[in-house]
């Protein structure tokens, strides 16, 4: 089975909801009873149509206020794949939830209104999917029943949104265009007969394309230890598993490991999956691992190949995406969760910050705010064993712990 | 020998998460109910922790209102994997005074576990519980954490949640507060289904279907039982049914159902066209009723 995370991403009332609700309904996976609150609810609020969006909106001050405050999470699967939509909001003051939201994802939805076309809001949406590296972005041009299904319409958003992809700096980033009506139904699931003009798949036959591998961020293998396991029972007396997640790429019986920070060699001796054995553990596995020599591992610990060494180091530089009303100053000390590791971290220097909007950086900037994105460097007690994001997505990326409050209060992404 | 490619992702993660759980906390529960989820949970925890055993006991918070079926298996399934199991009862909150027994014909003591379980976590200094809940069940659940922080009174603050990046889970808390852990948030009910299929694993027999004394009430399948108010004028027939949740019997409704083999089943809830929470008659009470019940500490 297959699983493909996708981030949402609109402007308040870009109709991101209905998008949702549409492919849901069209897709067959709302049961009779959502469907029916969905209908009542409908009638009490005098609409003559089916309001999609009462099927994602989920807590009770959003429904109060008519928008999406947090990142929800949505369901529905085909014969051929699962899909989990990140539902993120599109507020100025949500960028903390956009970045959360597309973290995780290997595909963005980013909805335009056909009637407004690209707005600043459009920008930074696309900033963000551009910085978290996702590989496969739809920009879904919405609302087309409102402009008359106008190809000409259509063109000129397409063309301004290419401006903006001139500015991005992940260049490799797969943009395909989609023109659609989610409260319609136009191009979402089924082809619409009213865009003749337009050859291209709907958003479903879109996604249900992608290669799942191709989506996926490869880089090298890195197996950083979660847990030690030693059952210290007659059976397995002498049994030390190292239990983690395979990240980048697979790992083998008999390869060469390096232990890090310890820099200590051996060799893979057995690979399990529960009780069974395996010759390779392949990305995303969460297995356990023994080696053929007793050396010291521990939780935060890393195995990686010895041909194939990350960067080892008690400094970095990175973009940090802020997300907390305190605000972050040179000086301050954070616990740094690179994975399941963590140091302690003090701001060594706030370089700039960086408009989300691509409009360009402040460099006199000395603290950030909320949804602000800066580049940042970092001094650590001890060093971590890290790749830059652009190579690694999850060996390259950590989050920032406040050592008062424990909040999570900020994302990096190491240069 | 082969490799590990063919695993289900969701697999992956559950157990990615179970070892964060006894990596991170000091004291985790697993909060044990005796439903397909939590039955679900123990296997994932098994093979999460292999060859040791799961290094954390299961706590099951007894309405005293359960099927007979899901008791007898539970201690079966414990006694089997060697677990340690705690068992704390509302009929003692209901005792001491600290709750009130709901009356009624909607009456049901699911509201009242809230109270024994926030007494349990502070008896045993519980600092993580783990829960069967999905984010596919309910809207509110859908905004839900896989690791969802809770204060001093176990209250769930739903616009101050950490975002969660990447996978990297953040356990830090202070003294006093606990973490509810969702390891299966990402899973759908078919998910549940479709994985106690591959895994052969047992669950209570009330799963499946069987002739049961009910009686239809708004549309939904109760059981005639003492535990259930029942009007005079509603009439106790014998149906083949079986249930898609299994809670406290005041507040699980059943659904006319042929499936006696976990096969059928599964096939019937691919077919389905009615949400599993759609039988469950605690979140009909109002549409915002299980977000309040969260903020309350309901799990």
């Amino acid at each position: 089975m297959e699983v493909l995370k996708i981030a949402t991403a609109g402007s308040v009332d870009d109709g991101k909801s209905t998008l949702i609700g549409r492919l849901l309904y069209d897709t067959k996976s709302l049961t009779t009873d959502k469907l029916e609150a969905i209908e009542k609810k409908s009638k009490q609020k005098g609409y003559d149509y089916l309001d999609f969006s009462l099927a994602t909106d989920g807590l009770v001050a959003e429904r109060e206020q008519g928008i999406t405050i947090d990142v929800a999470h949505i369901y529905f699967s085909t014969a051929k794949k699962s899909y989990i939509i990140a539902d993120t909001p599109g507020h100025v003051e949500y960028t903390r939830n956009m970045v959360t939201g597309a973290s995780t994802s290997q595909a963005a939805i980013i909805l335009i209104d056909a009637r407004r076309g690209v707005v600043e809001q459009t920008n930074r949406h696309f900033f963000i999917n551009n910085l978290l590296r996702i590989k496969e972005v739809i920009v879904a041009i919405n609302k087309m029943d409102l402009v008359e299904f106008s190809q000409e319409r259509y063109e000129t958003i397409k063309s301004d949104f290419k401006q903006l992809m001139e500015k991005r700096d992940y260049q490799e980033q797969k943009i395909t265009f989609i023109p659609v009506s989610a409260l319609k139904g136009d191009n979402v699931v089924n082809r619409s007969e009213s865009t003749p003009w337009y050859k291209g798949e709907t958003l479903l036959e879109h996604l249900e394309g992608l290669d799942m591998e191709a989506v996926s961020n490869v880089g090298t293998p890195r197996f950083p230890v979660q847990y030690v396991i030693r059952p210290k029972t007659d059976d397995f007396h002498d049994f030390r598993g190292f239990a983690g997640k395979v990240y980048g790429g697979e790992l083998s019986v008999g390869d060469t490991v390096v232990a890090l920070p310890s820099q200590t060699k051996s060799r893979i001796k057995e690979i399990y999956f529960y009780d069974k054995k395996y010759h390779s553990a392949s990305r995303r596995s969460s297995v356990t691992i023994t080696l053929e020599d007793e050396i010291n591992v521990s939780r935060g610990d890393m195995l990686v190949k010895e041909d194939d060494l990350p960067t080892i180091d008690k400094q970095f530089t990175a973009t940090v995406s802020w997300m907390d009303a305190k605000e972050l100053s040179v000086g301050n000390k954070y616990v740094v969760q690179h994975g399941v590791h963590k140091v302690l971290a003090k701001v060594a220097t706030i370089h700039h910050k960086i408009y989300p909007d691509y409009s360009g950086i402040d460099d006199s900037a000395s603290s950030l705010g909320m949804n602000d994105i800066a580049q940042v460097s970092f001094k650590l007690n001890k060093p971590i064993f890290f790749d830059a994001f652009k190579e690694h997505r999850t060996n390259g990326s950590f989050i920032l712990i406040d050592t008062q409050s424990n909040n999570t209060v900020g994302a990096g992404f190491i240069n | 020998m082969k490799d590990t490619s063919h695993i289900n992702p969701l697999e992956n993660e559950a157990i990615y998460i179970f070892r964060e759980v006894a990596a991170q906390f000091e004291k985790p529960v697993l909060l044990f109910s005796g439903g397909k989820d939590s039955i679900t949970l123990v296997r994932l925890a098994q093979k999460a922790f292999w060859p040791a055993k799961i290094p954390f006991p299961l706590l099951h918070i007894d309405t005293g209102h359960n099927f007979p079926e899901t008791i007898a298996f539970r201690d079966r399934l414990v006694e089997e994997l060697g677990l340690e199991l705690i068992v704390r009862n509302v009929q003692d909150a209901i005792d001491a005074g600290k709750v009130k027994e709901e009356s009624g014909k909607y009456a049901s003591r699911n509201s009242l576990q809230t109270t024994t379980l926030l007494d349990a976590i502070e008896e045993f200094k519980f600092d993580a519980c783990i829960g069967g809940a999905r984010r596919d069940e309910e809207k509110a659940r859908a905004k839900e954490r896989i690791f969802s922080v809770r204060d001093d009174f176990g209250q769930w603050d739903e616009k101050s949640q950490r975002p969660e990046l990447f996978d990297m889970l953040n356990g830090q808390i202070e003294l006093g507060q606990n973490v509810r852990v969702f390891p299966i948030s990402n899973w759908t009910e078919l998910d549940v289904w479709s994985y106690i299929e591959k895994e052969n694993i047992e669950i209570p027999s009330i799963y499946f279907a069987h002739k049961r004394k009910v009686f239809l009430r708004d549309g939904l399948i109760w059981s005639h039982s003492d535990y259930v108010f029942q009007e005079e004028d509603e009439e106790v027939l014998e149906r083949m049914v079986r249930f898609r949740t299994v809670g406290d019997m005041s507040c699980t409704a059943a659904v006319f159902s042929e499936a006696a083999d976990i096969e059928s089943v599964v096939q019937e809830i691919r077919d389905s066209v009615i949400s599993e929470r759609g039988a469950r008659i605690d979140d009909k009470r109002s549409e915002a009723a299980m977000e309040k019940r969260k903020q309350q500490g309901y799990f």
